[in-house]
């Protein structure tokens, strides 16, 4: 089935002039494996293709169940010289949190997911 | 300064940032017990902002809404104890306690008020000795020498800890201003100094950075900006600023006051502690690197979450500098249509607007289109609309060169009789013609910089 990364995770982004990094952490501790194995630095690259012109760098932090994105070229410019709304990536957590991820019935059951189709 | 094992000692955030909640300071002065009260004035690029205020009045340069701050918070200073640590000082540290001190003479009396001015960060005076002997400033993503844009340099501070903070609260400071000095350091220099850390106490330093970077961002770990089940959280109206309880051993617990709204717990704190994160295994400060992926947070009753096992690394031999130039100039022009067809309509007017641009031959280092309401801010992720009641056309440019901007600056308003139909919110007038002020992060040898502390009183 298809699970929104929204129902299993929250997130806060923000800036280092033109990175923007989003940090994702599971809303409950035992999904966090889940979306550490989900959320490869491929699967991260392709979802912002067309949004940031430069690479992206992945980092875990298992102690807060948390992963950290590092998202190059994100901000045209970034800080005072972009022209962007979006200036200082605040926004860009939750333009992460719009992935929908493929899972098997029997694992989803097993850790609970909430459905995307519900 | 004593290690009695059960000390607790308690810093208040009361400012993120320059523009922060006016109240914020007073309320947790006066919300229930704090030692110290911490206000974080500095972004990356206000340093600039303050530089081209001196530059008009040589007094000013610092961060005025902090001697409001003070002026709410004499009381409690005064009467009752709580210290003060801000880098409200900008670029004119020594002007900023002097405005603190005109303000305290008519509340209080004379010799109440000690406050400790560090200085030594602002390196602009230094820039083209320190150049002439081979530091390079580069900038840190783009590996460009600063001799590109040294002829548009406005500003040039190095980060500096909590050291010289450390030294002005020793020497009697009630009250310790700074200019450049870390967001961190504000919170982990009371500590440091409260603890006895050493300076090789890297775990300890570490915690204290960590707690300082959790509250430096004010209510933002508290329940503000907080996604997590965010329809919950309580009475934002009313919402506490974070306070760490710390402890000697390197432990905190980050709290509120009782009766405020807002809420810390596990998400909460966690939220912030991925803030603005680069390599989360080395967080570098000028005191010691901080090594993220080691906090561990606990819930610890209602509106408490207990940080622990926090471990650190021995600081480099550099501090980062922040430099800001002039790099042009921009300008952003809206205008919305209403339905329907409210997305074509804006569509339509964007490509005549750049016909126009192109027609005068006007060229733009950037020029960017956004649909507000339809791509803003996801972009091509975002399921578009499919017939919303309104779209804004926000349309900016960037160049070197002033008049090519505020030529565009006229394009837009005739768009409203002149361009597509069912077209309003222009009431704004023209677009404002902004000089931008860019930020150049660098590195420099530590050794090059030296701090100075005076205590006013």
């Amino acid at each position: 089935m298809k699970v929104r990364l929204l129902d299993l995770a929250h997130a806060r982004s923000g800036d280092k002039g033109d990175t923007a990094n989003v940090g994702v952490i599971a809303l409950k501790p035992e999904w966090y494996p889940f979306i550490a194995e989900q959320l490869t630095l491929d699967r991260v690259r392709q979802h912002f293709k067309g949004l940031i012109t430069g690479d992206v760098e992945r980092y875990e932090l298992p102690n807060l169940n948390a992963l950290n994105f590092l998202l190059h070229g994100a901000l045209d410019g970034g800080g005072t010289l972009s022209l962007k709304t979006d200036a200082q990536g605040k926004v860009f957590s939750t333009a992460l949190l719009r992935m929908v991820l493929d899972v098997p019935d029997d694992r989803a059951a097993t850790l609970g997911f909430p459905s995307a189709d519900e | 300064m004593t290690r009695t094992p059960d000390k607790i000692v308690r810093v208040a955030g009361g400012q993120g940032f320059w523009g922060d909640w006016l109240d914020a300071p007073r309320r947790q002065v006066e919300g229930g017990p704090v030692d110290y009260l911490m206000l974080d004035y500095l972004a990356e690029v206000t340093m600039s902002i303050l530089q081209k205020q001196k530059e008009r009045d040589p007094n000013m340069g610092y961060a005025r809404d902090f001697i409001g701050a003070m002026e709410s918070v004499l009381p409690a200073v005064t009467e009752r104890g709580v210290k003060v640590i801000a880098n409200a000082g900008g670029v004119n540290p020594v002007a900023c306690a002097h405005a603190v001190l005109a303000v305290a003479r008519s509340h209080c009396a004379e010799g109440t008020l000690k406050i400790g001015v560090v200085t030594g960060d602002d390196l602009l005076p230094r820039l083209d000795e320190l150049l002439a002997q081979g530091h390079a400033l580069t900038h840190m993503e783009t590996g460009e020498p600063l001799s590109t844009v040294r002829d548009r340099v406005l500003s040039a501070n190095a980060y500096i800890g909590s050291a010289p903070i450390v030294e002005a609260l020793a020497r009697g400071a009630n009250v310790v201003v700074t200019g450049r000095s870390t967001d961190t350091a504000l919170t982990m220099a009371p500590l440091r100094y409260e603890f006895g850390w050493g300076a090789d106490e890297w775990d300890k330093l570490a915690a204290g950075i960590i707690a300082g970077h959790i509250i430096e961002c004010g209510a933002q770990c508290s329940g503000g900006n907080c996604l997590y089940d965010w329809r919950n959280i309580p009475d934002l109206a009313n919402i506490g600023y974070p306070i760490v309880e710390a402890r000697a051993d390197g432990t905190f617990t980050i709290v509120k006051h009782p009766n405020t709204g807002g809420r810390i717990n596990v998400p909460s704190v966690s939220e912030q502690c991925v803030y603005e994160m680069g390599d989360p295994n080395s967080y570098i400060t000028p005191d010691v690197v901080a090594d993220f992926t080691t906090i561990h947070l606990a819930g610890d009753g209602e509106n408490r979450v207990r940080v622990f096992g926090i471990k650190g690394r021995p600081a480099t031999d550099k501090l980062k500098v922040s430099i800001a130039y002039r790099a042009g100039f921009k300008a952003v022009g809206t205008l919305v249509y209403a339905w329907p067809d409210a997305l074509e309509k804006a569509q339509l007017a964007d490509r005549v607007l750049r016909e126009r641009l192109d027609n005068m031959g006007l060229t733009f280092d950037a020029l960017l289109t956004e649909f507000v309401g339809v791509s803003a801010t996801h972009g091509p992720l975002s399921n578009a609309p499919t017939d919303p009641p309104e779209v804004q056309l926000r349309v900016g440019v960037r160049s070197p060169d002033r008049k090519t901007v505020e030529r565009f600056t006229r394009e837009i308003a005739p768009l409203v009789l002149n361009g597509p139909p069912s077209v309003t919110g222009f009431a704004g007038g023209r677009p404002k013609v902004e000089e931008i002020v860019a930020y150049w992060p660098a590195l420099v040898d530590k050794r090059v910089v030296q701090t100075n502390v005076e205590v006013l009183a």
